[in-house]
This record gives C-alpha cells, sequence and structure tokens, in this order.
C-alpha cells in the first residue's frame, strides 16, 4: 500500500468516515474510495465502483464476483465506523452490559437524565449523555449501525426513547420490562399515534430466552439478541419442540 | 478501554484494525520496511475473518493476526520476502496443501492471505 493511501486511511478511520479499499490482488494497485470520491492507483469500472460502494453499504468484505470484474482479482476491504450501541438508563442492567457490548465492538453511549445515575464512577470511560432521551437521540443520530436499547422501565424516559428509535434505522431496538409492561408500552406508542408495523422492530421484553435472572445474565441475552440482529441469524430452533406435522 | 482514534475498543483478544494500521505506520515513520498481510478469502473454519490484518517490519516484529496463530510464522517469512523485492503475494493455506500442516493450520479450514509491502 502506498504511504498517502494508507494516511487517507487512517484519515478517515479517524474521523469515522466509511470507506472501502480495493486492491488488484495480482499486481497490488488500490483504489480508496467512498460515497464520492477515489483516490489511488487502481482505475475501477463504473460496474466495479458501483459493486465496491454496495460493498460498503452493506458492510461486507470480499472478492469482487466474476460478472463484474471479469479478468481480474478485485478484493474489497470494508472500513466501517465501529457499531454503536446506545443504552438508555445508567442502571444496574447498563453497569454489564456496557463493557460486554463494548467487547463485542460497539462503540457505546449511556443517555440518563438522572445525575444520581449517570455517574463518570459508575461508568467509567464511558460516553454519558445527561438530556432528555429524545434530545439525546437527536444528538446521537442512531443509524444503521447502531443498537438502542431501553433499560429504566419508566415510561417518562423509555417512551420518548424508544419512539425517536424508531424514526430512525437501528438494526436493534430493545426495550427491558415484563411482557405485561412491554404490553401496556405497546398500548401507550400506539395511543400516540405509532404504526404496529412500527411498533414490531421493538423487541419486548429485550432480550433472547435464555432463562437470564442476574444482571449480567440479562445483559447477556440482550446481547446474544442484538448480534442475532445484526447478523441477520435464522430463528432459532428449538430442538426439544415436538414437530408440527408428526 | 477505547481506542482514542475511532471509539473502538480494545478489550477484544485481538488488536484492531486501526492499531494495526497505525502500527505500520508508525513503523515507515520510523524509517523501517514494514508488510501487511491481510486475509481475503476464507473456506470451512477460519478463525479470523476475512479483513483481519497483520502488520509486518524488516525486523519480523508483527502485531494482528490473520489465522490466531496458526500460520503467522509462514505469512512473517513471505512478508520479509515481499520487503527485499516489493513484489505482492497472494499465499493459500489449507487442509489440502500439505504446507499447511506443516505450517500447523490444523482447524480444518483454508484461507487466502495477501502480503503487501507498504511503500
Amino acid at each position: 500500500m502506498r504511504q498517502a493511501l494508507l494516511d487517507r486511511l487512517l484519515t478517515a478511520r479517524k474521523a469515522k468516515q466509511p470507506v472501502v479499499l480495493a486492491t488488484d490482488l495480482n499486481d497490488g494497485r488500490q483504489a480508496l474510495l467512498d460515497a464520492e470520491r477515489v483516490d489511488g492507483d487502481l482505475r475501477l469500472s463504473d460496474a466495479e465502483l458501483q459493486a465496491a460502494r454496495a460493498a460498503l453499504r452493506n458492510d461486507v468484505s470480499g472478492r469482487l464476483p466474476p460478472e463484474v470484474s471479469e479478468d481480474r482479482q478485485i478484493f474489497l476491504q470494508v472500513f466501517n465506523p465501529p457499531l454503536r450501541l446506545v443504552v438508555v438508563g445508567a442502571v444496574h442492567i447498563s453497569q454489564a452490559l456496557v463493557p460486554m457490548a463494548q467487547i463485542l465492538g460497539f462503540d457505546v453511549a449511556i443517555v440518563d437524565p438522572r445525575p444520581a445515575f449517570a455517574t463518570e464512577q459508575r461508568f467509567p470511560g464511558v460516553r454519558l449523555v445527561d438530556e432528555w432521551p429524545d434530545d439525546a437521540m437527536a444528538l446521537l443520530k442512531p443509524d444503521r449501525r447502531t443498537a438502542v436499547v431501553t433499560l429504566t422501565h419508566d415510561p417518562k424516559l423509555d417512551d420518548p426513547a424508544l419512539t425517536e428509535a424508531l424514526k430512525s434505522e437501528s438494526f436493534y431496538i430493545g426495550a427491558l420490562g415484563s411482557t405485561r409492561t412491554h404490553a401496556k408500552r405497546l398500548e401507550r406508542l400506539r395511543a400516540a399515534g405509532l404504526g404496529e408495523s412500527e411498533l414490531a422492530r421493538i423487541q419486548g421484553p429485550a432480550g433472547l430466552a435464555i432463562g437470564a435472572k442476574s444482571p449480567a445474565e440479562i445483559a447477556l441475552s440482550v446481547c446474544a439478541q442484538m448480534t442475532a440482529a445484526l447478523r441477520a441469524a435464522p430463528p432459532l430452533i428449538r430442538a426439544q419442540q415436538p414437530a408440527a406435522a408428526q | 478501554m477505547s481506542d482514542g482514534a475511532t471509539g473502538e475498543t480494545d478489550t477484544s483478544i485481538y488488536p484492531s484494525t486501526d492499531r494495526v494500521l497505525q502500527q505500520a505506520a508508525a513503523w515507515r515513520a520510523e524509517g523501517r520496511k514494514a508488510a501487511l498481510a491481510t486475509v481475503v478469502a476464507t473456506w470451512g473454519s477460519s478463525p479470523r475473518p476475512i479483513g483481519s490484518q497483520l502488520a509486518v517490519d524488516e525486523t519480523g516484529s508483527m502485531l494482528g493476526s490473520v489465522s490466531g496463530g496458526c500460520i503467522e510464522g509462514a505469512v512473517v517469512t513471505e512478508a520479509l520476502e515481499v520487503m527485499e523485492d516489493g513484489r505482492p503475494r497472494l499465499l493459500d493455506f489449507g487442509v489440502s496443501d500439505e504446507n499447511a500442516w506443516e505450517v500447523g493450520l490444523a482447524c480444518g479450514g483454508s484461507v487466502q492471505v495477501f502480503v503487501e509491502i507498504l511503500d
């Protein structure tokens, strides 16, 4: 890789700008591109440029298929900013969820306007946003690489956060609370004018059904569900469930 | 625990791609030769995903990984050659390749690794 291209790549990483590096595996020529710009000594056809930008949007690195790049081997490496997690509620479960999500590669922000909860002492080194959730969401701008989890159990905080999250392309929206609590929550949001398809995006009660009891176990179940949503995993098949057709 | 440059956390057992690239750039800035190895394809159960990177300097120092330890030794040897002649290499490691067993990719998968010089 040429020094100039590496510098540009590192600058893009620092600025959290998504870029994709295209490499001709036969001669090592490279191009670094984003949605508008192309740099480097590798010339790409229109079809190759289009495919590279699609790879960037879809966050998939790999070889360009032969129908796009017939007689050469072009490898695309996607450099997207880190995944983000917005946690609403600086509560006990957050103290387990935040480090787990960080190990999974998430850049975490915690939203809680209550000064007693969102303290540096409880969440060292984590970005704390002490605004009301709707203002916080306007500030954080969740996108398709962001997960949002509400944990406060307080409708005054959770509901506006969910309402704002549903306006975004967040790949995962989870709301903690029992099935009853969630049913009431859906009632309130429905009364506030949200539609069924929007409400269906909320995972509630948040987390995979693993029988989680402790805060750490609940955090684990939420992390597992976020990962399943991120990787578009097929629904789990329950081994002990009797087959309906037999 | 977060990497100041990107916000990416550094709690993972593997150093982030950013750290690998930054290290490679730092070696170059110190006037050392450096090469970069990247996983460009995988088949079967490979330990590291496509895009995983390993930076190597002219003394054989390395940061990052392309296999979780199985083939790094062989990749470093190739990287030193790439630093000599400047030509990139595309390397295949897999169960069908006897050499792969020698270098220890016992997990049963295969990986293709591209090695290039930083110039």
